[in-house]
């Protein structure tokens, strides 16, 4: 009984951080090559949609998911042609990204409201995921949550053991030597911004097909938002984004039930909980200003335009 | 064949003006081929849009009344983006003002005299002030991202107002209904006009861009704001406090936007509900851009986003469009102008042959 109890716990803490995961893995590569997109928020609304509205017009949950990753994609390469290409202020460029992708995520799902979908199937091994606590825990997911944790291994392994990794990294501390290198500044950078779209694009779909599987207007309610403020939790690096991610998850699933406990405390309080932890987090992090300079990308943000 | 950008020596100023108009045009455009995709006449649509709505007295005045919370706003944001402080929760700041606002109106509810609406001026003031204190605080205490931390606090600001209507100041005779209890009479905003909502605070909007445009552009005080943004160094070596501009940026642009809160409730609305949070705090952002940081600017970029929330309700109504449409073509609107400004700082050459 008491172990039903932790494992519905946990597999809730799993749902609440594996949006925050996907999102939050896309945009530290994207940051990690010198750019700022703040645009996480709108991507992810357009990556709901377009998984939700495949997923329920084709009955194929896979198709969903492809175009949720590519209707990420397609934003995120507005925002590289407009900062990269036409050299336009990356901060401003990322809002303007977010209000867009409300907006258009909202017509685009007019006609979805209230149209249930069938949630994202678990993986279901024979006789492991029988296995008490354990079996549902780890053998039980569905395919976004494996996929969650093989990016943060993945992004890892790229980042720091491979040359592209290495590359994009140099791109990212300081443009104007790598670009004196030979390497393709530009280039780098544009396919950084498609991987986070991507990216961003499955934490909708997550939320659309498996956190809550239907489609509502702003569903992502700042998920966008915390986790550009987990990579700065994180200091760019993969790993303590995971923790991160997995730390805010919870931070979520304790408000549910601290509203089932009956406290006394009104709802909407409670529901503040994760805007003032990430507001906590942030200033912890970050009032260490040595640690900050030491690990942000030099170049983050900064526009850049090959002189001659 | 292919573009070539070539950086100008210096800023081109014709393009810093053309680029909006730029956009505006390309803006229409788009939404015209939007129509046409979405199967209507695009050109009956566009008037729809774009011309019926101030077609008539009553509607041509509304246009001033959506525009001033905008351009109270986006002044205020203005000051601050051309330090690169980047307050994007005048939203919450917005709300902040409305909800102080409507204490002293609910407190002070058995006075039926105008000291009541006087009152709420600075409360509203006050109330977005505070707001956007505390991302200055942070920032300059701990260096946290005041993106970050002013968006955040847009949510929980949010959700004070939800808690507050839900709760203590649910109207005892609304039938339920999560709002406060219309303002007495004496809380509301002076009308000027009759057979129009225009309200004092259309007026006060307007004494706020000749303040801010003396303030930004012929005082020390909106150089300094100036350097700070473009040469922070410089700044630093002429001794410029960068903490007394932070702190400056975002109480002025909290307290304009609390301003706004403050207008909008004891205005148009005349009570507080959870439907008063519309947005104007971002669109304003979309605003000051528009207007080139510049308060003059700022008024017209104020009327034309204003335009585009009364064009997206006679679209709702008249084509049966979805209400998304005012947001996409406000995104649409900001990335043309993102692009256009390229025009300022580079030259685009279309080289034929090969690359060099």
């Amino acid at each position: 009984m008491e172990s039903a109890v932790l494992v519905s716990i946990l597999l809730s803490v799993i749902a609440a951080s594996t949006p925050l995961l996907l999102a939050g893995i896309g945009e530290l590569v994207v940051e990690r090559s010198g750019v700022l997109n703040l645009g996480v928020e709108g991507m992810m609304l357009v990556g709901a949609i377009a998984g939700f509205a495949v997923t329920y017009s084709s009955g194929s949950a896979s198709l969903g998911i492809l175009a949720a990753a590519l209707g990420g994609m397609a934003m995120a390469l507005v925002f590289a042609f407009l900062t990269l290409t036409l050299q336009a202020n990356q901060v401003a460029t990322g809002l303007a990204l977010t209000i867009f992708g409300i907006g258009l995520a909202a017509m685009m799902g007019a006609g979805f409201v209230g149209h249930p979908v069938p949630k994202l199937p678990g993986l279901d091994l024979p006789l492991l995921s029988a296995i008490p606590v354990i079996g549902p825990l780890v053998f039980g997911q569905d395919f976004l949550v494996y996929f969650s944790i093989a990016a943060v291994i993945g992004a890892s392994w790229f980042l720091y053991r491979s040359h592209g990794g290495l590359v994009l990294r140099a791109i990212g501390d300081s443009h104007d030597a790598a670009h004196a290198i030979g390497y393709p500044v530009i280039r780098i950078r544009y396919l950084a911004c498609l991987f986070g779209g991507a990216m961003s694009g499955l934490a909708g779909a997550y939320l659309s097909l498996s956190y809550t599987p239907m489609w509502a207007e702003d569903m992502s309610a700042g998920r966008g938002w915390i986790a550009l403020a987990l990579v700065v939790f994180a200091t760019w690096r993969p790993g303590r984004l995971l923790l991160g991610a997995y730390l805010f998850g919870g931070i979520t699933i304790l408000q549910f039930h601290v509203q089932t406990m009956g406290l006394g405390i009104p709802p909407q309080f409670v529901s503040m909980l994760p805007y003032l932890a990430t507001i906590l987090v942030l200033c912890a992090i970050s009032s260490d200003a040595t640690r900050i300079r030491l690990n942000a990308p030099a170049c983050l943000g900064r526009p850049f335009h090959a002189a001659g | 064949m292919h573009l070539e950008i070539i950086a100008r020596g210096e800023r081109s100023r014709t393009w810093a003006y053309l680029s909006p108009v730029l956009a505006i045009v390309l803006t229409l455009v788009t939404s015209a081929f939007i129509f046409a995709f979405l199967g209507k006449d695009p050109l009956a649509a566009l008037k729809v849009m774009w011309i019926d709505p101030v077609l008539t007295k009553r509607g041509f005045a509304e246009l001033f009344v959506k525009a001033a919370p905008l351009v109270m706003i986006a002044i205020g944001l203005a000051l601050g983006f051309r330090a690169n402080v980047w307050n994007i929760g005048a939203e919450g700041q917005f709300i902040m003002g409305a909800i102080f606002a409507t204490g002293v109106a609910l407190y002070f509810y058995e006075v039926q005299n105008w000291p009541v609406w006087l009152a709420m001026i600075p409360a509203g003031i006050l109330g977005g002030a505070l707001w956007g204190a505390i991302p200055a605080f942070l920032k300059l205490r701990f260096n946290a991202n005041e993106i970050l931390t002013s968006l955040m606090l847009t949510y929980v600001a949010s959700l004070i107002l939800l808690y507050l209507v839900a709760g203590p100041w649910k109207d005892p005779d609304g039938y339920g209904f999560p709002q406060s209890r219309m303002f007495s009479d004496a809380a509301n905003s002076p009308r000027l006009i009759s057979g129009t909502r225009i309200h004092v605070g259309v007026f006060a909007s307007l004494g706020i861009v000749i303040l801010g445009w003396f303030l930004l552009q012929k005082s020390m005080l909106g150089f300094q704001l100036k350097v700070l943004g473009q040469a922070p160094r410089a700044a630093a070596f002429a001794g410029f406090s960068t903490r007394g501009l932070t702190w400056l940026s975002l109480l002025v642009g909290g307290g304009l936007a609390g301003l706004a809160g403050m207008f909008e409730v004891a205005g148009p609305i005349g009570q507080l509900t959870p439907a008063l949070p519309t947005g104007y705090g971002f669109t304003a952002i979309i605003v000051a851009f528009l207007g080139r940081l510049h308060p003059i600017g700022i008024l017209f970029g104020g009327l034309v986003l204003a335009l585009s929330y009364l064009g997206g309700e006679k679209a709702q109504i008249a084509l049966g469009l979805p209400a998304a449409v005012v947001k996409i073509n406000q995104g649409i609107l900001l990335f043309y102008l993102l692009a256009c400004d390229l025009f300022i700082r580079y030259r685009v050459k279309i080289a034929t042959g090969r690359a060099a």
